[in-house]
């Protein structure tokens, strides 16, 4: 059981590096197509729905085979410079979990944008602000205090995600329980270890999150 | 297209029976989750103290430990728990589980985790009043929970457990580390077999959108069944 420890934390940082990449690009790709479901454009809005519509209906699992088992195939693809982030699973799973995550922060964002009284608009308008500026001064940070509680749960999700990496031949957290599982037999203990090491990330992801809620808070 | 006929030729049956299997066991899923939500909602919103660190450990852990660890831990570590149970009683035989009730299991203790929150959100939710009246008509316990309470709390959880049945749905496929034939298991064999991958998970997908999509029709009825009234 202490021997598997320092294994497992090695395993663990990996863990953490999947999901903090994949965390920032899914991060600006659920905000680029929040504000394209906002679109009045009712092609590019169906277009950003489909998209959150497919990645939501369809098991991560699936997600990552595609990219990583499937695109390998288009012989097309193997000629362009895009074949040297596709024959690599830690990429592909990287793509992976940013679209997936993408796709989740996209419907939080929105859902965050939605909710912002028309009243704070108006009032930035009245004031002869720019649209523009009204869009990154007023509606970003309010939307983005909006979601944090819900981009907490989201962040939670994304972490137990990363372990389907281990499906594609990556090494982290789950990939390396498993296969100490394998080779000694002994799940209980290897449980306990690698799922206590799940839990300490969540509490703190948990933590952070309630800091930053606290710290954006309005005050009324 | 010739991949997806039926009979000896194409994969068309086997990928149907493969999405029947994955509807056989999120259902059961389900149901065993029901069955955990309906022994821990009751300790998570009892005052005894330790009743509620007990529900509390199980939702917690569940919640913040990746469903393929939990998978792994009941694939390697079911049977020699029935083994060692089993053992107890004079049985030394090697005893090996069906994938389908591991699998069912596992997912099903994981689903139950978010069934309880879900039926324990629900039920803070209804009027003190509610509970007040139903004692003052004079009802039993059971008549009570089963007359006034459960009826409002399903009609107050329907919505988050269609959330909780779509995450149940989709986490099946997790299944197919076992070797449980279900729809991504078929999918990677007729993937290896075929050497086209790209087309079985891509149909893979489309199966488990339509799934999500029809079932999603099914709740939206469900649901407008029980409020009506409101």
């Amino acid at each position: 059981m202490i021997n598997s420890l320092p294994k497992l934390l090695n395993a663990a940082a990996i863990t953490l590096k999947l999901l903090s990449v994949s965390l920032i690009i899914g991060l600006f790709i659920g905000l680029l197509f929040a504000i394209l479901r906002l679109n009045k454009n009712i092609f590019i809005n169906r277009f950003a729905y489909g998209y959150s519509y497919l990645f939501r209906g369809t098991p991560l699992l699936v997600q990552i085979f595609i990219i990583y088992f499937g695109l390998g195939q288009i012989e097309y693809l193997r000629t362009t410079f895009l074949w040297t982030i596709l024959k690599e699973p830690y990429w592909c799973a990287i793509i992976a979990f940013a679209l997936n995550t993408g796709a989740y922060t996209s419907e939080i964002l929105r859902s965050a944008f939605q909710t912002i009284k028309p009243g704070i608009i108006e009032a930035g308008k009245s004031l002869g602000i720019p649209n523009k500026i009204i869009f990154y001064k007023i509606q970003i940070p309010i939307a983005i205090r909006q979601s944090l509680p819900a981009y907490g749960n989201e962040i939670i999700l994304m972490m137990k995600g990363t372990s389907l990496a281990s499906t594609v031949t990556l090494m982290d957290l789950t990939g390396v329980a498993k296969y100490i599982i394998s080779t000694t037999f002994r799940p209980v203990e290897v449980f306990i270890v690698a799922g206590g090491i799940y839990l300490f990330m969540t509490f703190i992801i948990h933590n952070i999150i309630k800091f930053l809620e606290k710290k954006y808070s309005f005050n009324s | 297209m010739e991949l997806l006929t039926f009979g000896d030729t194409g994969w068309g049956d086997e990928l149907f029976y493969a999405t029947l299997m994955t509807i056989a066991v999120a259902i059961t899923a389900m149901l065993i989750g029901f069955f955990f939500a309906l022994i821990f909602t009751p300790l998570k919103l009892s005052k005894n103290k330790f009743l509620n660190l007990v529900a509390n450990t199980y939702t917690t852990i569940i919640r913040g430990v990746p469903e393929l660890l939990v998978i792994y831990l009941f694939f390697f570590g079911g049977s020699a728990a029935v083994m060692f149970v089993a053992s107890i009683f004079g049985y030394g035989e090697y005893i090996e589980i069906n994938a389908f009730i591991t699998g069912a299991f596992s997912i099903g203790i994981i689903s139950g985790a978010y069934s309880t929150e879900v039926f324990r959100g629900a039920i803070q939710s209804i009027d003190k009043g509610q509970f007040e009246a139903a004692n003052v008509l004079g009802l039993g316990k059971f008549g009570k929970f089963f007359k006034v309470i459960l009826p409002q709390t399903l009609r107050l959880a329907l919505p988050n457990l269609s959330n909780v049945w779509q995450i149940t749905l989709k986490d099946t496929s997790l299944i197919s580390v076992t070797g449980l034939v279900e729809i991504m298991r078929q999918s990677y064999v007729a993937a290896g077999s075929t050497r086209d991958p790209l087309f079985f998970y891509s149909f893979a997908a489309v199966l488990y959108l339509l799934l999500t999509f029809l079932s999603m029709k099914l709740i939206n009825r469900l649901e407008a069944k029980y409020s009506r009234g409101y």
